[in-house]
């Protein structure tokens, strides 16, 4: 018995909480305590890894539509592309403060994904409205590392990370298959007819 | 020394001091004020846990019920990785203290 799309996101908010609570407390002690222990270090960058693994069963279910095939897909590629680049990091492989580039393109990436796969406007349904404001969020969002690029080792971009995860679960929690937004909620949400 | 001069290190050592406290503190934090959270969203919104609401209910709602799921994150939290972090920064703290 398959969950429903609602229960995953739940999941997925789940998920997003933790890491969010793992990269604000790197903020909080500082890169150098924090990567004392191997696994703490390693911890966020296996998340992302595990978070892009899920998302590929997911994509091998999101078989109802091209485009949701289309976009977890996508978003499968980009976080197992940001986790072995991070884990990389700190791991000592790779050493450029420029590959946080790759996890601003995949946040971009990602955003965009969301954006571009949602049809309906901002007050279709309470799902069309999180796909906007999560694709947005994570475009705005993708500054961060590309601050981080550019001027590194500076807290506020692991605060603002840490912060965004946050706020994104708290948006994959208030998710519902079917629910209004606002009091809106469109006669075609759902699959229904007019 | 006197009473107008002081060692400098007594007084530089107090900042520091406060500063570990204040992240100590800080990473202990995180996990109860997340699990209060959850338990806050599940007295606001007890039809979102389905202890609550068992009626109709399938193996998935009873799997996953989202304010539970915050309690969960905020006790591993706590429970994983804040008491390993609270040591080494201690532990870091008595090793950039001044000798004496």
């Amino acid at each position: 018995m398959l969950p429903r799309a609602e229960i995953a996101h739940w999941l997925f908010g789940a998920g997003f909480l933790f890491f969010g609570l793992v990269i604000l407390s790197e903020a909080i002690v500082g890169p150098e305590v924090f990567r004392r222990r191997l696994w703490r270090a390693c911890l966020s960058p296996s998340l992302a890894l595990l978070a892009g693994v899920w998302l590929w069963v997911i994509a091998i279910f999101s078989t109802f539509s091209t485009l949701h095939l289309i976009a977890h897909s996508m978003w499968a590629q980009a976080a197992t592309a940001a986790g072995a680049v991070q884990l990389a990091v700190v791991l000592g492989r790779l050493r450029s403060p420029y590959w946080s580039l790759v996890t601003s393109g995949v946040l971009f990436v990602s955003g965009a994904a969301f954006l571009v796969h949602e049809q309906n406007g901002w007050l279709f349904a309470r799902s069309a409205f999180l796909h906007h404001l999560i694709g947005w969020t994570l475009i705005v969002a993708s500054l961060l590392p590309l601050g981080e690029a550019l001027r590194p080792r500076r807290p506020v971009w692991t605060v603002g990370l840490a912060a965004t995860w946050i706020a994104i679960a708290v948006m994959l929690f208030s998710d519902r298959d079917v629910a209004p937004i606002f009091g809106h909620l469109s006669d075609l949400a759902g699959g229904g007819l007019p | 020394m006197n009473e107008l001069v002081t060692p400098r290190a007594n007084t530089a050592d107090e900042p520091r001091t406060a500063r570990k406290g204040l992240r100590v503190l800080a990473i202990e934090a995180l996990g109860p004020l997340t699990a209060l959270g959850g338990i806050i969203w599940a007295i606001a919104q007890p039809y979102r846990v389905t202890f609550f609401y068992p009626d109709g209910k399938d193996f998935w709602d009873w799997a996953v019920q989202p304010p539970l799921l915050v309690v969960l994150v905020g006790l591993l939290f706590s429970l994983l990785v804040a008491p390993g972090l609270v040591e080494d920064v201690e532990q870091a703290a008595d090793r950039d203290a001044p000798a004496g």
